[in-house]
């Protein structure tokens, strides 16, 4: 195997909207850069996205950046770094402006501005009531925007590499970034792409659940790649499971059924939520919600002849309003639950939907890790934006709508960052003699495994040990358990074994080397989740059942090597505004 | 249930074949997707496309018993037995179901697929009322699956010179945006005998459509603007 060297200013690794964010940046400033992609760029899973992009735009009704910024920290359960907070929310409504003028087809008021809905979390003068901050095209807003960031970049001839998996990071001597080593799909030919800059906007993997919204593709292969180069990931137990998924299919249902007037009821057709969250009822923040719709089952009081889900009532919006803001929920309904929102409710579960952890990164979008003391240290050269970082804005749990606002702030400033970087550092440094010897190990092991056990049977059993060690409740013994075991099903994805040995397309080896990613998200998770000690945000422990900001305001660092646990402090200092202190969280 | 199934390898195989899989189907196997991931887990050589799983990336995009559809929103108990499975027809096959989409995507680039407005943006969102704003509906929608320009004849006889159903949907997209201002440099890009004038309103297109969008409808509003530009 003689993998070619191709010299680029930047490459960046993933292109869903963070990813084509960056791109923009870096492509009208003129440098070479390499976008690539493991599918053709609309097909990335920012597509999926629903509901929303959250910016105080005050096009409703009164609203502004503060309000957000505090909405955000206390739906993050205090965990989130205030300073990136900070600057998410003051940056959201330039990039919702930005997204309008490249063509984004967004809903629209009488008076000609941008519609935005209410959304779970959201209130305006801290708290009070909810606040209509989404911006949205109708429930496609993903679709929207994935397709006009595609459609801006067709226009900058920014360079896309489509159908090519990154396989390892390479860095050098000091620690530097100096580019990834990736597959072209097609040919089966591997190049190591060096660069002097590196981006990451890989997504999340939502895959290491059997119940998941998520794509297919949502592998956290950035996420494997760094753990691998000895990056610590950061925060991993903190997983979002959306209240609202198709019983059964997993399907996502946007919260803006909930935003547009929809509301859940249990069994007996109680609203039950007003007895969790008396203010926000089916507006509070996901976690509360889907811990509601987990307690509501688990006391027997579920909908259908198991009583294992919750229905999802909007008929009363009217035919018209559903066929105007919902259109796509409808398409949905009627395909994978088998009724008709119009008439009848959806049944809905609490399902796995966002990973608010990642590779840990300031605001910049620059990668940090502990270095000579010291908790974050830049790592040259090496960039992650959007659900594959953890900056951290979202902390114990995000607010719906702020992962397409997260994608657009900091995917815009990552390139903005990495163009700085590129103007002062010229040159590509040289590479390591053993630049590709990870790529090339882990390729020759599975061209040469003729027997072992089959990525799908080692993948199924990871999902089911996620699925029942590491769910919405979580138990210290079954924690401890779940360790153990997906640390065994670590080891059996060592050995599998691909029939399939062509060159050619060769989807049986994408799913292996997939597997090696989302091996380590998983038992990054479980680690990380039996090591934490309280209850926060989508974090519930039985036996610690409170939050703890004594012992447990900071963020988890997990190092692949030893299963290894640091922690580092949270930012609570904003940039410019008050510190919001940590208080009791009710809705 | 019942599977025939396109096969070509170029690396090992001579030629395409169809072969025959047999599966116990789950309660849980809904969609031709999930049968098509389980076959995979017998058969791991088997290679398609698929990500999104709920019709929006427009990935599994395959040719279901004579018809183009997305394998993942059509419903197994509608399919008729054998399932044959080809690839998109009219596309070069990589391998078995995964075809080359190069021409389609050259065709959906060609029509400018971007908003041109040369005016400064203002400081906050350009305006556009709702009922400019209804004008997009039916067309902004498309996810580029390919069924349409696939089903397509004219698409099949002159895939580089006529763009095809999906490629003229998105040139209307931008012709029907108000906030667009170059509708004459777009309608002299496509007034060719080829480009759209090889749409002969077959309506194939509209049929196998899985977001149920019409480009024909949208083929025919072009027309209007290019007759109504000459008088």
């Amino acid at each position: 195997m003689n993998f070619s060297v191709r010299k680029f200013d930047a490459v960046i690794v993933g292109a869903g909207g963070a990813g084509m964010r960056a791109s923009l940046q870096l492509a009208e400033a003129g440098f070479k850069v390499a976008v690539l992609s493991k599918v053709f760029p609309t097909r990335s899973h920012t597509v999926a996205a629903q509901g929303g992009i959250g910016a105080a735009l005050g096009n409703m009704g009164e609203d502004n950046w503060l309000w957000h910024m505090y909405d955000t920290i206390k739906g993050s359960d205090y965990l989130g770094d205030q300073d990136a907070i900070e600057f998410l929310c003051r940056k959201a409504p330039e990039g919702v402006y930005e997204l309008e003028h490249y063509g984004m087809p967004f809903d629209r008021n009488e008076d000609g501005t941008v519609y935005q809905r209410p959304f779970g979390g959201h209130s305006q003068n801290f708290g009070e009531r909810p606040v209509q901050r989404s911006c949205c095209a109708a429930d496609r807003t993903g679709h929207a925007m994935l397709h006009t960031l595609y459609q801006r970049n067709v226009r900058a001839h920014t360079h896309f590499l489509v159908e090519w998996m990154a396989l390892d990071l390479v860095r050098g001597p000091g620690g530097e970034v100096l580019g990834v080593t990736a597959l072209e799909m097609e040919t089966g030919e591997v190049s190591l792409f060096q660069a002097r800059a590196t981006l990451f906007a890989t997504g999340g993997a939502g895959r290491i659940y059997a119940a998941s919204t998520n794509a297919y593709i949502n592998t956290g292969d950035g996420l494997g790649m760094a753990a691998r180069a000895g990056i610590p990931l950061e925060d991993m137990e903190f997983w979002q499971f959306h209240p609202t998924g198709v019983a059964g299919a997993g399907v996502l249902i946007t919260e803006g059924v909930r935003g547009e007037g929809g509301y859940l009821l249990n069994e007996r057709g109680e609203r039950f939520m007003e007895r969790y969250a008396p203010t926000m009822k089916d507006l509070a923040s996901r976690d509360v919600v889907s811990r509601a719709m987990a307690t509501e089952i688990k006391e027997g009081r579920g909908a259908g002849k198991d009583k294992d889900y919750i229905l999802l009532k909007l008929d009363h919006l009217g035919e018209d309003v559903i066929e105007k803001r919902l259109p796509g929920i409808r398409e949905i309904a009627r395909k994978f639950a088998n009724v008709d929102p119009v008439k009848e409710p959806i049944p809905v579960v609490p399902t796995c939907h966002y990973q608010m952890g990642g590779i840990p990164t300031n605001y910049h979008g620059e990668v940090v890790a502990p270095r000579d003391g010291k908790p974050e240290v830049v790592v040259e050269g090496f960039y992650a934006a959007g659900e594959c970082a953890c900056a951290s804005v979202h902390g114990a749990n995000r607010l719906g709508t702020n992962s397409l606002t997260d994608l657009l702030v900091f995917g815009k400033a990552s390139g903005e960052r990495m163009v700085q970087y590129l103007r002062a550092n010229l040159g590509h440094r040289e590479l390591p003699g053993d630049a590709s010897e990870l790529t090339r190990s882990r390729l020759a092991r599975l061209e040469s495994q003729t027997s072992g056990e089959s990525v799908y049977e080692v993948g199924g059993e990871m999902r089911r040990v996620m699925q029942a060690h590491a769910g919405v409740f979580r138990f210290p013994d079954m924690l401890v358990e779940g360790v153990r075991r997906i640390r065994e099903v670590s080891e059996r994805a060592k050995h599998t074994g691909i029939k399939d040995k062509s060159k050619t397309f060769n989807t049986a080896r994408i799913e292996a080397l997939e597997l090696d990613n989302l091996i380590e998200v998983a038992r990054s998770t479980m680690v990380s989740a039996e090591a934490r000690k309280e209850t926060r945000g989508a974090h519930d422990r039985a036996d610690f059942h409170q939050r703890d900001d004594v012992n447990w305001l900071k963020h988890s660092l997990w190092y692949q090597d030893g299963d290894r646990m640091e922690y580092k402090p949270v930012h609570l200092k904003p940039l410019t505004a008050a510190s919001f202190e940590p208080k009791v969280r009710t809705y | 249930m019942r599977f025939r199934i396109f096969r070509y390898d170029p690396d090992v195989d001579e030629k395409p074949y169809m072969k025959d899989y047999e599966l116990a189907l789950e309660p849980t196997d809904r969609m031709l997707l999930d049968a098509l991931i389980r076959i995979k887990a017998q058969d791991d050589s088997l290679a398609l496309r698929r990500s999104c799983r709920e019709g929006v990336c427009g990935s599994d995009a395959m040719n279901i018993n004579g018809r183009n559809g997305l394998a993942c929103v059509t419903r197994l108990s509608d399919l008729k037995e054998p399932v044959e499975l080809r690839p998109l027809p009219g596309l070069p096959v990589i391998r078995d179901l995964i075809v080359d989409m190069t021409q389609f995507f050259k065709q959906y680039h060609s029509v400018k697929p971007y908003l041109d407005n040369s005016e400064a943006p203002p400081e906050k969102e350009r305006l556009q009322t709702p009922a400019q704003r209804a004008e997009l509906d039916g067309l902004y929608e498309c996810i580029l699956c390919a069924c349409c320009s696939t089903s397509c004849p004219s698409f099949w006889w002159n895939p580089d010179k006529f763009v095809g159903p999906a490629g003229l949907l998105q040139a209307y997209r931008f012709l029907a945006d108000s906030r667009d201002q170059t509708t004459s440099e777009r309608l002299d890009n496509l007034e060719d005998p080829y480009r759209l004038f090889r749409c002969h309103s077959i309506m194939n297109c509209v049929d196998v459509c899985p977001k149920g969008l019409n480009p024909t409808l949208a083929i025919g509003r072009i027309k209007e603007l290019m007759v109504r530009r000459t008088v």
